[in-house]
């Protein structure tokens, strides 16, 4: 038995010679909720992965582990990963912000990096995406391009970083119509095609004419060109998916983050950090401005424009909250610790928020 | 023109009973050799990586015990109900039930410490998980609703109000407004067995307990014998003066307890803190394993220990080969389907009936 075992082993390690050579070569592991194929999130995170490898060529060697369930699974994949011989792994979904931390105390000397949470240690950083900033672009689109006024939405879980989005759209369309209204359908899923293009049909049916979704499907977008309606794509391009429907997509662009954070560990000035980065930075990137008449695509530019100089600030007062308190007053903008623990809505949101 | 019937063996070996698992494991390895031979790896290699890389590694096999015991508690508790002709399909919602009720005192009352808090999270699991099975046996005794809807409706109830729970009253307040509880305390954590070397915890050791417990209930006890008779014959079972109704309460409260157990087990000593979702979906894995095990709570020990592995080397395989995590999962259906054909094909047997041998017999 024993003798059936090396035999194994060694043909096992003839198997996986191609990594024999590169023992030099920094590890780098990926832990994704989705499948790299779902053309939104997980797809834009592998993206990221790819440019990593192609900007860094034989230096850097990257392996991902897909699906991962949140919870007492990811702990499992994130050590797995990490005695595989990973030396930088990046944990690409919030839920995998505590079991992130838990491994991270087993290996002191791997690097960890962890999207869209705010635990950090020294050797957890974090990195965020002001993928709000795109939104509020999205909402001026979405009020310019309307008839009826009314925009659907489908929400993923009602966590801060989807409520920000919900906001900043609102905001956005309100700076062109002040009566613009918002309807959510809450998925309760990161990716669930069936579902969401079942919101999505719910929404065409109750009157809007605009979706937006935070969710990792491509299939709002696909029912929207079924009905002939406008939509907007979510973390990557989605224009394939609906050629005369996309105006546009906020395109999470990970790969300079990555590239940075691996240079950083191979010449050994990585450091911890918490992050929080935008247009500015060139986290968040516009797909081409489609299907849409050239004076809301100028519009949309400059808004952009304005954004990214810093000149616009998406959450500045004068902002009521849904229930009519005072959020901010007059030119008073949010600061980050707010914006990342939003829970409520501003006000023009027509849905309660589930909490 | 033909069709093809499957009939009834009058007689099945006994050899090939015992034989069976290792026939379906022989077909599996060989269906899988061609399968990964076709995605172009090694298939050797692969095999290796799925069955023996998993248990080459002390923290591996810790893992290993992590994912098998709330399948094999859940499945133990199930065996009970599906012998007695219960059909509960809703043991994902039971142990979603155990795992809120077991949750109560670290997340509401996080300053009561102590030897004690771990006992009272469990036994309020077994609790939770106990109060909610009886909403399906109370249904069928007294309206004979079909227990496979409402035990499995109930599911998406109890999944819900964890959700609501989580966003709402149960909410960290320093957690930036994420979905999830503080995290327990160190007196409701249930700790790890040896956890110098790994994750395993006492969640296994109960597993263990419990298999042995409903084994010996099932084979020498009068309750065990009553479970059995009645699943295979009510009207057998009445005239023994065993009653159906006061049964379906006892399967139903023994799964509803076991599954709640691995519920709490699965917060307090996996997890750490209640989220929105607790569970991969281990109530409705562990209904497989209950079946893998032949409904024999020993049986079903050796089926959870064998479906975990086929997690952690699905796993595995995807960072040694990058097998697809796909592949991974039609490679753990190859397994399943072999060893359900192989038990099949001993108890029936296929017939093919050409339209010639059927005109016959209606002649006849």
């Amino acid at each position: 038995m024993k003798k059936l075992i090396m035999a194994l082993t060694i043909a096992a390690s003839f198997a996986v010679a191609g990594a024999a050579h590169a023992q030099e070569k920094l590890k780098v592991g990926f832990i994704y909720i989705g499948p790299p194929g779902d053309f939104g999130w997980t797809y834009q995170h592998d993206q990221g992965r790819k440019e990593l490898e192609k900007a860094l060529g034989d230096k850097v060697e990257t392996t991902f582990l897909e699906n991962v369930p949140e919870g007492a699974d990811a702990e499992r994949s994130i050590e797995r990963l990490a005695r595989a011989g990973n030396k930088l792994i990046f944990t690409t979904s919030f839920g995998y912000m505590d079991a992130t931390i838990k491994v991270a105390q087993k290996f002191p000397d791997v690097k960890f990096e962890h999207a869209t949470g705010y635990k950090t240690a020294d050797n957890v950083a974090v990195y965020n995406s002001r993928f709000y900033e795109g939104r509020y672009v999205q909402g001026v689109i979405a009020a310019k391009m309307s008839k009826t006024g009314v925009a659907g939405y489908i929400g993923s879980f009602p966590i801060p970083e989807v409520v920000e989005g919900i906001n900043a759209f609102m905001l956005g369309a309100q700076s062109v119509n002040p009566n613009f209204k918002i309807k959510v359908i809450w998925a309760n899923s990161w990716f669930d095609p069936a579902k969401e293009a079942d919101a999505a049909k719910a929404l065409v049916d109750q009157g809007v004419d605009i979706i937006t979704q935070h969710t990792d499907s491509t299939a709002p977008m696909q029912v929207a060109a079924e009905r002939k309606i406008k939509a907007f794509g979510q973390a990557s391009d989605m224009i394939k998916f609906g050629p005369e429907t996309q105006l546009t997509s906020i395109v999470d662009n990970w790969g300079p983050y990555y590239i940075e954070r691996a240079k950083a560990v191979l010449d050994g000035s990585w450091k911890s950090h918490n992050v929080f980065e935008g247009m500015h930075e060139g986290l968040v990137v516009m797909a081409p401005y489609t299907n849409m008449p050239d004076d809301v695509k100028k519009l949309a530019e400059e808004t952009q424009a304005k954004i990214t100089s810093g000149e616009l600030k998406p959450f500045t007062g004068p902002i009521k909250k849904q229930d009519g308190s005072d959020w901010l007053k007059a030119g008073e903008t949010a600061d980050d610790k707010t914006i990342l623990s939003m829970n409520f809505y501003v006000a023009g949101v027509d849905d309660k928020l589930p909490q | 023109m033909m069709r093809i019937e499957i009939v009834k063996r009058p007689q099945h070996s006994a050899l090939f009973s015992a034989l069976s698992p290792f026939i379906a494991l022989f077909l599996t390895l060989i269906a899988g050799a061609i399968l990964f031979a076709i995605l172009g790896k090694n298939p050797i290699a692969a095999l290796y990586s799925y069955f023996i890389e998993p248990l080459t590694e002390v923290w591996s096999v810790h893992e290993l015990l992590v994912k098998a015991a709330p399948l094999i508690l859940i499945a133990v508790g199930l065996s009970v109900c599906f012998l007695s002709n219960n059909w509960n399909i809703g043991a994902e919602g039971q142990l979603i039930a155990g795992g809120i009720a077991g949750s109560i005192l670290p997340v509401m009352f996080p300053d009561f410490q102590g030897w004690y808090v771990l006992p009272i999270m469990l036994l309020l699991g077994m609790a939770g998980g106990m109060a909610y099975a009886t909403i399906p046996a109370l249904l069928k005794v007294r309206f004979s609703t079909n227990e496979i809807l409402t035990s499995l409706m109930l599911v998406y109830v109890a999944q819900l109000f964890l959700d609501w729970l989580v966003r709402g009253a149960w909410r960290n307040p320093q957690g930036y407004n994420f979905p999830e509880t503080v995290q327990f305390n160190s007196s409701a954590i249930l700790p790890e067995i040896w956890s110098a070397s790994g994750r395993a915890h006492w969640g296994f050791i109960l597993a263990l307990f419990a298999a042995v417990a409903v084994w010996f209930m099932l084979s020498r006890t009068l309750n065990g014998y009553e479970i059995k008779v009645l699943g295979r014959s009510a009207r057998a079972g009445r005239f023994a003066g065993f009653s159906a109704g006061r049964l379906t309460f006892f399967a139903f409260l023994v799964s509803g307890a076991l599954a709640g157990l691995a519920g709490i087990a699965e917060v307090s000593g996996a997890v750490g803190q209640l989220r929105t979702s607790i569970s991969p979906g281990y109530g409705f894995t562990a209904i497989i394993v209950a079946f893998l095990g032949r409904l024999n709570p020993l049986g079903i020990v050796a089926a959870g220990l064998v479906l975990a592995l086929s997690y952690l080397g699905g796993e595995a395989a995807q960072i040694s080969l990058g097998i697809s995590e796909k592949s991974a999962r039609i490679f753990q259906g190859i397994i399943l389907f072999f060893v359900l054909a192989s038990d099949t094909l001993i108890y029936y047997r296929i017939r093919i009936v050409s339209r010639h041998s059927e005109t016959a017999l209606k002649g006849a």
